[in-house]
């Protein structure tokens, strides 16, 4: 029995997710700054974001419009009154050594979103239960330089880029969850899943866990079945993929229950998820509560939403991810699994804009979740992050429609698309790519299959027309997937008198 | 002219408009009286010459081409350093932000640059205006004009010294708990805290965020209110920034009438304990008001009594926030060898760069947020705030503004207190109700105590946003003891030599 399997056997886990969002505001949380990704280091700063003596925040209407709407897609109650508060620490990459965040007075509380698992019984559905959702500040990036760990302890010197220092995040914490036995992976990475599709359609966030504006932290405690009390739970960080929390989840059972079997006590600690080994390594020990000695923030007044406004933005709530799943899968004639497999591949929405395009429904899906999730797990991105849109899928399916593509061209044209060569129909008139179905340049690969192929040709000449195909792939071959199919099959059978 | 220096801030404002005499000419009369006699007073950390007398420059260039100026264009004036102004160093009297030079304007500068007012430069203060006497100035302690053993108030002890010593006719302090009216008591002048959120705060740097508040001093009350008229107003970068419109304090110190008045004495702040000198001259301007036709009774507010201790949990607390940002990162003081962990810099810059004050009320704030104390301190002190904010609502229903003195001696000797911070907290207690209220409160000159011969002070308090009840009640009473007196009281001073 593996290790996993043992440890389910005699221990229940005790999920909780922390998910922070980067909301996907043109400005940042208490300062007209910039959010773009990826400019030059201190570039999008002010004397706010930079902490400078005497500058005060200004808090953005739109980043608490937006932490509202999510509490509102998940179910949760929206505060009357709601305050930020100041968590105090001291850290080179806060600006003003604390954080603008919110303690006991968040914006939203007490929500669940549920969640659909595979298991051994078939699909059954999962509730988590949604602590809080509150807004707060992000904080500048760390670069350590030198050193063996990459981390502050040991680095020759830091850098700072304070370009993110600002920057909304909201933080969605679970309540516990209980009660998953051997699935609790699959349920955090469908609820990792569904919190992302349901963040998407609200438009408030990229949510790209590569780029750090989806961060998920998940904490984890080992039950010994039959007791009461919780066991002491560690925190992993650094889960940055959907796969990651999944792996996560399922190592940090193994190391746990390895422990405890052994009579160990688990210590409460911050753990980090180690990629390449798909473990967790220790980090900083959390057996002291820390003291971050909150208190309401002074220098921003308290938020009072008007209820009528609230009212308004639940009204205008879009579709829930797996309500809208449901109905597309319906439309679109996909089996429940398919259109599971497609939305974890985050791919609803690129299928539904193939498909706005002419594209069939199987096609579609077709080209995202078979040829495209390749190229997308081969380069560690996500789907929406490949260079190729669904205009360029649509345009090639239908070039493979009307005969002037085959398979195997088209897999060349995307993977040209893909490498920034072009849009489809420029990358098939630069690399010559298009069908051959012109029986004078045909004719002679025909006729060196026929010779190369004597037993299947006299099989056809006398009526055994089933066997063309060994012919036809012939020809395929040397014509290195070029010609059009039927235009030779066509061919042969004439030329072998059928 | 032959005495720039002694003109009030409106009459210079006239002799600049007549064009008889140009904004350069004022700004360095004053830059030539700070130049021979601020070596005694110390009231400027940095006085900024070149600066001033190109703002004094384009002044007249554009009185000179007609274009319309406001009416204090060219009047000189005096910055406390603890509001940013671009280019020019701020320190708020400490080592840890020695040499940083702010990139930007604080609001307050911004208005003050566009009405035309010319900037002389940066007065010293107690480090991040902790203290009541500007001794907590990391570089210095400023001397009042009026005894130059004497201490000038605080924290705004720069300022109120540099307009008292007429190197400036107007002056720019903060008052979190008193640290304008107390300095303008003591040095004879007049100085208002508006309303909380009255004036930004942004480019202030933060001592208490809910208390701090900048306010004018000025030797009159009509400068104060001109100069309380340019630095108010509401400010989308500031968000406790009032969006109502500025209380009209210009006409309210032009009125010079009190009669009908419902004036109320606070019982609370006076008596035992108090200074008789300054007893007598409050006990004195009681009659004075009466005698103008303002009715005046005595009325109780019974949580004042927990001012004090309020005021010394919320307001450490917020500082030991405000001020984590000094940690050597990003600007100002930084010690480092090369070989210290970022924890290391930050802990040996701060020890080294914190005056002892400073980190008394860092700690003191840092015990009261922590958890198992919290409740018991900062939650505490907050309901405490709130009741004595009510017990003011409450005087108001009753009366239209509430009198006391503004503390409850005159000026004491430099290094008297120094070691005794319960005897230094204590010149707040009176303008330490008001603060933690929100509301606007001013202190004007009432005579001289009989024991010292130094000012003593009356403080105006009024309900929130009607701060031009402290300029109608201010400018009433500066108007009769200017009949009584043949002049202010500030001409009375007698240190400086030249001051008469």
């Amino acid at each position: 029995m593996s290790t996993y399997d043992e440890a389910i056997k005699k221990y229940d886990p005790v999920l909780g997710l922390e998910t922070h969002v980067e909301l996907s505001t043109n400005s940042k949380m208490f300062c007209g700054c910039s959010t773009e990704f990826g400019a030059e280091p201190n570039t999008q700063t002010c004397p706010t974001c930079l902490g400078l003596p005497g500058s005060l925040p200004v808090a953005n209407a739109i980043g608490i419009e937006s932490t509202i709407r999510i509490g509102l897609a998940l179910n949760c109650s929206i505060a009357a009154y709601s305050r930020f508060a100041r968590k105090n620490y001291f850290y080179p990459d806060m600006p003003k050594d604390f954080q603008t965040s919110q303690y006991d007075e968040p914006l939203c509380s007490n929500g669940y979103l549920d969640v659909l698992v595979d298991t051994d019984d078939g699909t059954k559905p999962f509730r988590v239960e949604i602590e809080r959702v509150h807004l707060e500040e992000d904080t500048g990036k760390l670069t350590h330089a030198g050193g063996a760990t990459g981390r502050i302890h040991g680095a020759d010197y830091s850098l700072v880029d304070y370009n993110r220092a600002g920057i909304p995040l909201v933080e969605i914490v679970t309540k516990p969850v209980p009660d998953t036995g051997e699935y609790a992976p699959l349920v955090a990475k469908a609820y990792v899943t569904e919190l992302r599709d349901l963040l998407r359609g609200l438009n408030v966030s990229d949510v790209r866990m590569e780029e750090g504006s989806l961060r998920c932290d998940v904490n984890l405690s080992l039950t010994p079945k039959g007791s009461k009390t919780w066991g002491t739970r560690t925190e992993t960080k650094n889960v940055n993929s959907l796969r990651s929390v999944e792996r996560a989840i399922k190592s940090e059972i193994e190391r746990q229950s390895l422990e405890l079997d052994k009579g160990n006590k688990i210590k409460q600690e911050t753990r980090h998820f180690q990629e390449d080994t798909g473990t967790t390594r220790s980090g900083r020990s959390k057996e002291v509560a820390e003291e971050y000695r909150y208190f309401p923030e002074p220098d921003l007044v308290p938020i009072a939403p008007d209820k009528a406004w609230i009212e308004k933005l639940k009204k205008d709530l879009p579709e829930q991810p797996s309500i809208r799943r449901t109905r597309l899968a319906k439309e679109w004639n996909f089996t429940d699994l398919e259109m599971r497999d497609v939305a974890t591949l985050g791919g609803v929405d690129l299928i539904a804009d193939t498909i706005a395009q002419g594209t069939s429904p199987a096609s579609a899906r077709k080209w995202w979740a078979g040829e495209l999730s390749g190229h997308a797990s081969k380069a560690g991105v996500e789907l929406i992050d490949l260079k190729i849109t669904p205009t360029d899928i649509a345009r090639i399916d239908s070039l493979v429609n009307e005969g002037k593509l085959t398979d195997k061209l088209a897999r060349q044209v995307i993977e040209a698309v893909l490498n920034g060569e072009g849009n489809p129909d420029e990358v098939i008139k630069k690399r010559n790519l298009s069908v051959v179905s012109d029986d004078s340049a045909l004719i002679p690969a025909i006729e060196a299959a026929i010779a190369a192929n004597p037993d299947a040709a006299a099989k056809i000449r006398e009526g055994k027309v089933q066997v063309v195909g060994v012919i036809v792939g012939a020809v395929m071959k040397t014509t290195g997937g070029s010609a059009d199919a039927a235009k030779v099959r066509e061919l042969v059978l004439k030329t072998l008198g059928q | 002219m032959s005495d720039l220096t002694k003109l009030s801030a409106v009459e210079l404002s006239s002799e600049l408009t007549k064009g008889s005499v140009s904004a350069v000419e004022v700004t360095k009369a004053h830059l030539d009286r700070i130049d021979s006699l601020d070596k005694s007073v110390q009231s400027f950390l940095h006085v900024d010459k070149t600066g001033a007398i190109k703002q004094a420059e384009e002044v007249d260039k554009n009185r000179k081409e007609n274009k319309k100026v406001s009416s204090l264009a060219g009047v000189p004036l005096a910055l406390k350093d603890v509001l940013t102004q671009k280019g020019v160093p701020t320190t708020c009297g400490s080592k840890i932000l020695e040499g940083w030079i702010p990139p930007y304007d604080s609001t307050v500068v911004k208005k003050l640059k566009s009405a035309g007012i010319v900037i002389l430069g940066k007065t010293n203060m107690d480090e991040f205006a902790m203290g009541s006497s500007t001794e907590n100035s990391a570089y210095f302690p400023t001397k009042n004009p009026w005894d130059l053993t004497k201490i000038p108030g605080g924290s705004s002890g720069g300022s109120s010294a540099a307009v008292s010593a007429f190197f400036a006719p107007l002056a720019i302090g903060t008052d979190t708990g008193g640290s304008i009216r107390q300095p303008a008591a003591v040095t004879g002048i007049v100085g208002a805290k508006p309303s909380y959120g009255g004036v930004s705060r942004f480019g202030l740097v933060a001592f208490a965020s809910s208390l701090d508040q900048a306010g004018p001093f000025a030797r009159t009350v009509l400068d104060c209110a001109m100069l309380h008229e340019v630095m108010a107003g509401h400010d989308p970068l500031d968000s406790t920034s009032i969006n109502q419109p500025v209380p009209d304090v210009v006409s309210a110190a032009k009125l010079q009438d009190v009669k009908g008045m419902k004036i109320g004495i606070i019982k609370e702040l006076g008596g035992d304990g108090w200074q008789t000198g300054v007893l007598n001259r409050f006990n004195e301007s009681v009659e004075l008001l009466k005698s103008m036709g303002a009715q005046v009774k005595e009325i109780s507010i019974p949580h004042s009594l927990y001012a004090l201790a309020t005021y010394y949990l919320i307001a450490p607390s917020e500082a030991s926030s405000n001020l984590a940002r000094f940690d050597g990162m990003r600007y100002g003081l930084r010690v480092d060898d090369g070989n210290l962990s970022a924890e290391e810099v930050m802990n040996k810059t701060r020890e080294k760069g914190f005056g002892k004050e400073v980190k008394r009320r860092i700690m003191i704030g840092t015990y009261a947020l922590s958890s198992g104390y919290y409740d018991a301190y900062y939650a505490q002190a907050q309901k405490v705030r709130a009741l004595i904010a009510q017990d003011l609502t409450n005087a108001f229903k009753e009366v239209d503004v509430l009198i006391s003195p503004t503390s409850p001696t005159t000026a004491w000797g430099l290094g008297e207190r120094v070691n005794n911070p319960m005897a230094m907290y204590l010149a707040d207690l009176a303008t330490l109700p008001p603060s933690l209220a929100g509301i606007p409160a001013m202190s004007v000159p009432i005579g001289l105590a009989d024991e010292d011969k130094l000012p003593v002070g009356l403080q105006i308090v009024a309900p929130f946003m009607n701060d031009d009840r402290i300029y109608r009640v201010g400018g009433a009473i500066e108007a009769s003891l200017k009949t009584k007196w043949n002049g202010l009281l500030i001409d009375q001073a007698p240190a400086l030599g030249g001051a008469k």
